[in-house]
């Protein structure tokens, strides 16, 4: 059902209130003027008639059935007769009304429309920047997660109502609006916020292609200057997605595949590259390289073909094993059960150096690699997890490599969306040499340790460090190196736990693993990577003026608008009485020159 | 012809001429108003203002608005009227008297505008 329709269900339901509320108005009106023209008798016996006033009042007592008895005088025999009357049309009067209204409580179409109604609230309240995010699978899950730790919002909608309320359970420090609703239709998009001001982008990870660019495209016309991550398992989505300009496409098994070429030819590239993608938490264990020789994949499908397509980029040769006949051109090809010992020997697994299993069913993959390695200990074993629930079956089979598509799209969409800089990054890591990359990741892993650090880029502009900001445009000419920037706040003798990676200028230049002394100007972009902790004090130094003139220059400055002031004159007597200091506002750009 | 039409017709209709004859007459005599036909001007307004709930137009939106007026004016009347009548026990003296009248008359005009929606609505409707 689409959000229009819920919208006139209000109003619906506001309609089939008429009748009920009608039929109220009137059993009040024929009662109340039936009682004002019966004839009574007060006090001392004179025929008299009962005012509106008095009968709106009595019957407005016994319809609702609270009953204070006859007033203002007993009643007569034909005012009684009229009252009887009156009771039961008011009982039936009621218990319609009330009726209908719980009905129309009940009905599952009005609960949605204020499901909808309290979603679309909640979104557009939203005050701080979030992310949408289509699609609450173990994709979505994870990011969601992530998400939160980093202190990020974020916007759910998802098509099966189970998931939507598994949300609840998930217990997030920060509140996720979901809705249950086809991220296909625009009108579901715009609810869920995607012409907000506030939304930073869009997370398309739906289990289905044309869904997933549907929202591509969606996102594209109806909020072109939002980056949207889209997931394609195919080919032909991706290269359509690409066509009509969308940013990031996450095939994670193109990802992978070139992961596993990386490792292969660049072993510390890779484990860098791994390091800083890593979630936040989690701890990265270095595991042994990729061996070159002949390899073993089982299961042709998706994931294989790409697997097979990069590994023989690389040189390698490759021999298959698949329940289908062989496809056109190729050699080595076993037909056969891969969990079986006999085709894992046709396929040669003796004389091999490692399988990739990489069938649709886990419970296949993982009785392939026990059987090869039970044929042979040495191998390097390369093992699919299609489903995050046999997680602990995964666990407990040691391979080298596990590929959970889920984790490869979330680690990739979080390193796209927090930190624009690292993909630039990343590129250049691969095109230095392998050297280079292990020195780095020697250096990095031994003074932040294997677990995956917190990775995040700074702008220095008014918005995202305006203590900085003013300072360099106060300072104009006196350089701030970044080593004074990375110290710590508290104590201007330790350095803060965090290493700046790259840097990249407001006129596009570049610097590569920026030194202590490079100076650092308006508009730059630093990419930093370190402990949470560092991430927060820096955060200070960025915001607070007086953390950041303390840390740069080791300097303490007055707070307030007069003690300001009062510095200031200090300044200009000092400096007009002829003193030979130099007015002792001179920055001082030591600390750990 | 449309059946809803005529009941939404009817009753705003109504409301109003039964709220025009309680108005017309002396300001201050209480013999030219019956408080009667201001008790069914009450019952036909609260009638004709739900019969407007759920118009999504909007004309609609100023056809309840203009029919809450004039409930809120007839109550305002009621109230003033029952107040003088059992409360302070004045009776109806020329004061009170002209007090409920003039309320009345202020949901008269409310009523009037009503009808002229109406009668506008119908124009538009080239048919």
């Amino acid at each position: 059902m689409n959000p229009a329709a819920y919208e006139s269900t209000f109003f619906l339901a506001l309609r089939r209130m008429r009748a009920p509320l009608i039929t109220l108005i009137l059993i009040y009106a024929v009662s109340v003027a039936g009682l004002t023209l019966v004839p009574g008798v007060d006090a001392e016996g004179h025929p008299t008639r009962m005012s509106l006033f008095h009968a709106f009042y009595f019957i407005s007592y016994t319809a609702t059935t609270i009953g204070f008895g006859e007033i203002p005088y007993a009643f007569s025999e034909a005012q009684r007769l009229w009252v009887i009357f009156c009771i039961y049309l008011s009982v039936i009067g009621w218990a319609y009304s009330i009726g209908a209204l719980l009905a129309l409580l009940q009905d599952q179409n009005f609960r949605n429309a204020v499901r909808l109604q309290r979603f679309s609230q909640a979104v557009r309240h939203l005050r701080e920047p979030f992310y949408l995010v289509c699609g609450y699978g173990e994709t979505g899950q994870l990011i969601c997660r992530a998400l939160d730790q980093l202190g990020l919002r974020a916007v759910v909608v998802e098509i099966e109502e189970s998931r939507v309320s598994q949300l609840d359970l998930h217990g997030h420090s920060m509140d996720i609006p979901a809705l249950a609703a086809d991220a296909r239709q625009p009108e579901v998009l715009k609810l869920a916020g995607l012409p907000h001001r506030c939304c930073q982008g869009v997370i398309a990870l739906t289990n289905d292609d044309n869904a997933n660019l549907a929202i591509a495209i969606a996102v594209r016309l109806l909020a072109p200057a939002l980056p949207a991550l889209c997931r394609a398992q195919s080919v032909e989505t991706a290269s359509n997605m690409a066509s009509f300009g969308t940013r990031h496409i996450i095939n994670p098994f193109d990802k992978f595949g070139r992961y596993l070429t990386l490792a292969l030819h660049a072993p510390a590239a890779y484990h860098l590259l791994e390091w800083l993608t890593g979630i936040p938490g989690t701890v990265v264990k270095p595991h042994r390289d990729p061996p070159r020789g002949r390899w073993v994949l089982c299961g042709h499908g998706r994931f294989g073909k790409v697997m097979v397509s990069m590994l023989e980029q690389e040189g390698i040769p490759v021999t298959i094993i698949d329940q289908a006949p062989p496809a056109e051109g190729r050699e080595r090809w076993v037909r056969g059960d891969a969990a079986a010992a006999p085709a894992l020997r046709a396929a040669g697994i003796e004389q091999a150096v490692g399988i990739v299993a990489c069938t649709k069913d886990d419970v296949d993959n993982l009785s392939i690699v026990v059987t090869a390695r039970e044929l042979n200990p040495e191998l390097f074993v390369v093992l699919r997890q299609n489903l995050q629930a046999n997680q602990a079956l995964f666990d407990a089979f040691e391979s080298d490599f596990t590929v959970v598509p889920s984790q490869i799209i979330a680690r990739e969409c979080l390193a796209i969306l927090t930190t624009p800089l690292l993909v630039p990054f990343l590129d250049e890591i691969k095109q230095r040499g392998e050297a280079w990359a292990s020195t780095l990741l020697d250096q990095l892993t031994q003074r932040f340790g294997w677990e995956a650090p917190a990775v995040w880029s700074v702008r220095v502009n008014a918005d995202q460090a305006p203590a900085l900001a003013h300072t360099l445009a106060m300072s104009a000419g006196v350089a701030v190196p970044l080593g004074n920037l990375l110290l710590d706040p508290h104590d201007r003798s330790q350095e803060l736990e965090c290493q700046a990676l790259y840097l990249t200028r407001a006129d596009g230049s570049v610097v590569m693993l920026p030194h202590r002394h490079t100076p650092i100007q308006a508009g730059d972009r630093l990419l930093l990577v370190g402990h949470g902790v560092a991430q927060g004090a820096l955060e200070l130094t960025l915001h607070n003026e007086n953390t950041c003139d303390y840390v740069l220059w080791g300097r303490e400055i007055p707070g307030g608008w007069i003690w300001e002031q009062l510095a200031r004159l200090h300044a200009c007597w000092q400096g007009a009485g002829g003193s030979t200091s130099g007015g002792g506002v001179k920055p001082d750009p030591g600390g750990v020159g | 012809m449309n059946l809803e039409k005529v009941v939404f017709g009817f009753f705003i209709v109504l409301a109003a001429t039964l709220n025009f004859g309680f108005f017309i007459g002396d300001l201050d005599n209480p013999i030219h108003h019956e408080v009667y036909e201001l008790f069914a001007a009450i019952v036909v307004n609260l009638i004709a203002t739900v019969l407007k709930f759920g118009d999504r137009t909007h004309i609609g939106a100023i056809h309840l608005s203009t029919s809450l007026v004039a409930d809120l004016q007839l109550i305002a009347a009621a109230l003033v009227w029952g107040y003088s009548l059992h409360v302070t026990g004045a009776g109806m003296t020329p004061e009170v008297t002209t007090k409920v009248v003039s309320l009345s008359g202020g949901a008269l005009f409310a009523n009037v505008v009503s009808v002229v929606i109406l009668i506008a609505e119908t124009i538009m409707q080239k048919r």
